[in-house]
């Protein structure tokens, strides 16, 4: 089996809503086994390619095939349908006991009772939620409520689930731990999984391949290491993270090399470029490092700049800088350096970072 | 004070003598308003589960024909089947006015846009998502209608009710469609009329006496089952 082949292909595609066009895209693929996250701000068209891939929203134009056949309206899409499952941002739940929703899909198809029974226990227990069968799903708290849904939609042993942001309405850690036990039974029952979030840690967790979206359209795809790393644009760069983006013209270039002159300074990264080029240099907060000794001691990164910090944010259990070195420039810190460094803002420091963590750009 | 207490009286004593002619009337109400409500609920609920999910130009306006629907007078109602079913009507053939048939569709009628206005609003107003849900479940399109009812079942037990309060209760259309022969088209209501015209108030506070409790035996028994499917 060709694990890089798509088993899911829409081709040419464009949706419009309201006589407005909200999705176009070219291409797209899902690859056997693999959970792909489409990650994007509000509006970007997560939630729509998402209905779209599930064949529950038409298409004004394009093609949608699944494992080689086109899935067109009629018998077809039925068939389709029953191959695939969908979890919805809110539970959806039905009105009855939890064992009842997670038996819905399956009484659908008219399943063997006996068959049916077995199935939903396993589904129940994987997710936990095995001692609250009897339980009505409107007396289920929310965490319990998405654990019913997902187990609903894995009871029917889809070869592909489209998640829509199944998270986003948790307490931080009724998520984390419902995101860890989806994670195991992905990895388990290796299905397909295309998953819409907004949130980058939780697509960096879960998957691998992310597709990032912006006004209808696919910006990039890659693994997760790619989009981080080296995001194509200044829009992927500031979603993934990416805090510092310095516009620039290389004015040199060296060996494996280029030198970017930026409002401000200098600036060193790896690559190839020819002197006059426009480019954005981009830097990761958490590849910047912060010293109090001289601005040139010691440090092996070949960008290290006398600064003075404009502001230190708590950020969780790291710690925002901001430091202005003639450019304004992102570090992440920990709580204990913000001690050891005593970073007040004002205070003078040195900050680098090396020349192959800066991701060039071109304009 | 005397006369209401009359009344009762005389309610009760019709009651458990088992008057036959009051009993006759009594069961032909049941049966003209239930058959009516019947029909109202076949049309009432598909007509309004298909508004509900489909989109189509002039949707709102069309809403709006079947929210005016449930305010429908009575006496409207009567005159226009009265005009249908005249001899000379286009219905005219069929021979059914002064019949309980008529009654029967004057009331369907009155019934079917406050059916459908409730199906309409309770379909409406479940989760928008649900629908894709539930045929995102491999469910076809009967299936997802089947299931988006029972998930409306409380309100819909409410449009059974309404619609079924609405009729008992109407004595215009009756009275004319029906025209309240003895032993054949006379329900509760055209009674009550009728007695009341002649002055025998005991006789007509009686009867409405025993319309209030037979309105009232029907919605218990389905507030009770409404009430069983809440969750506890």
């Amino acid at each position: 089996m060709n694990r890089d082949a798509a088993i899911l292909e829409i081709r040419d595609l464009e949706v419009r809503r309201g006589g407005v066009q909200v999705l176009e895209i070219p291409e797209f693929g899902v690859r056997e086994g693999e959970v792909l996250s489409l990650i994007g701000p509000n509006g970007a068209g997560k939630s729509t390619l998402l209905l779209v891939l599930a064949c529950l929203l038409p298409r004004r134009r394009g093609t949608l095939s699944f494992r080689g056949a086109a899935v067109e309206a009629g018998n077809g899409l039925m068939g389709y349908r029953r191959r695939i499952a969908m979890v919805f941002q809110e539970p959806l739940l039905f009105d009855g006991t939890v064992e009842a929703n997670v038996a819905a899909g399956l009484k659908l198809r008219g399943t063997n009772r006996d068959v049916m029974e077995r199935t939903v226990g396993d589904c129940m227990e994987r997710f936990g939620i095995g001692h609250l069968k009897g339980r009505h799903a409107r007396k289920l708290s929310g965490g319990e409520a998405q654990r019913t849904s997902l187990a609903r939609a894995f009871a029917i042993e889809p070869e592909i689930i489209f998640l829509d942001e199944p998270f986003s309405s948790l307490d931080p850690p009724t998520r984390e731990g419902l995101m860890e036990d989806l994670q195991r039974i992905l990895r388990d029952t290796k299905t397909t999984a295309v998953m819409a979030t907004h949130d980058r840690i939780e697509a960096l967790r879960l998957s691998d391949r992310m597709a990032v979206m912006k006004d209808g359209g696919i910006v990039q795809i890659g693994v997760p290491e790619d989009i981080m790393n080296r995001p194509k644009d200044e829009f992927v760069a500031s979603f993934v993270g990416v805090e510092t983006a310095l516009s620039g013209e290389i004015v040199g270039t060296g060996a494996g090399t280029v030198t970017v002159q930026v409002p401000g300074g200098k600036v060193t990264s790896v690559g190839i470029g020819r002197v006059g080029d426009r480019v954005v240099c981009c830097i990761r907060p958490e590849q910047v490092t912060l010293s109090t000794g001289s601005p040139t001691g010691g440090a092996s990164a070949r960008n290290v700049f006398p600064c003075r910090i404009v502001k230190v944010a708590p950020l969780g259990l790291f710690y925002k800088v901001l430091l202005d070195c003639g450019f304004p420039i992102t570090a992440f810190v920990t709580a204990a350096s913000v001690e050891d460094l005593t970073l007040r803002e004002g205070c003078a420091i040195s900050a680098s970072f090396k020349a192959t963590a800066v991701h060039l750009i071109r304009k | 004070m005397d006369l209401i207490l009359e009344g009762i009286l005389e309610a009760f004593r019709l009651l458990f003598t088992l008057d036959r002619e009051v009993l006759g009337i009594t069961l032909l109400s049941l049966q003209v308003s239930g058959a009516a409500t019947g029909i109202s609920l076949v049309f009432g609920m598909s007509v309004g589960t298909a508004v509900a999910l489909t989109e189509f130009p002039g949707k709102r306006f069309v809403i709006s024909l079947i929210n005016t629907g449930m305010g429908l007078p009575p006496v409207v109602v009567g005159l226009f089947v009265s005009i249908f079913l005249w001899r000379n009507g286009p219905f005219g053939f069929m021979e059914i006015l002064y019949t309980p048939g008529a009654i029967v569709i004057a009331q369907a009628i009155i019934a079917t846009p406050i059916v459908m206005g409730i199906t309409l609003a309770a379909i409406q107003h479940l989760p928008k998502n649900l629908r894709l849900q539930i045929l995102a479940l491999g469910a076809t399109r009967l299936q997802m209608v089947w299931m988006l009812m029972k998930e409306a079942k409380l309100p819909l037990l409410a449009a059974v009710m309404a619609g079924f309060g609405g009729v008992i209760s109407e004595v215009g259309a009756s009275i004319m469609v029906g025209g309240n022969i003895k032993g054949y088209t006379r329900v509760l209501t055209t009674a009550t009329v009728m007695e009341t015209g002649k002055g025998n108030f005991d006789i007509a506070i009686a009867l409405g006496i025993i319309l209030l409790l037979l309105a009232f035996v029907i919605n218990s028994l389905l507030t009770a089952i409404q009430q069983q499917q809440r969750p506890r």
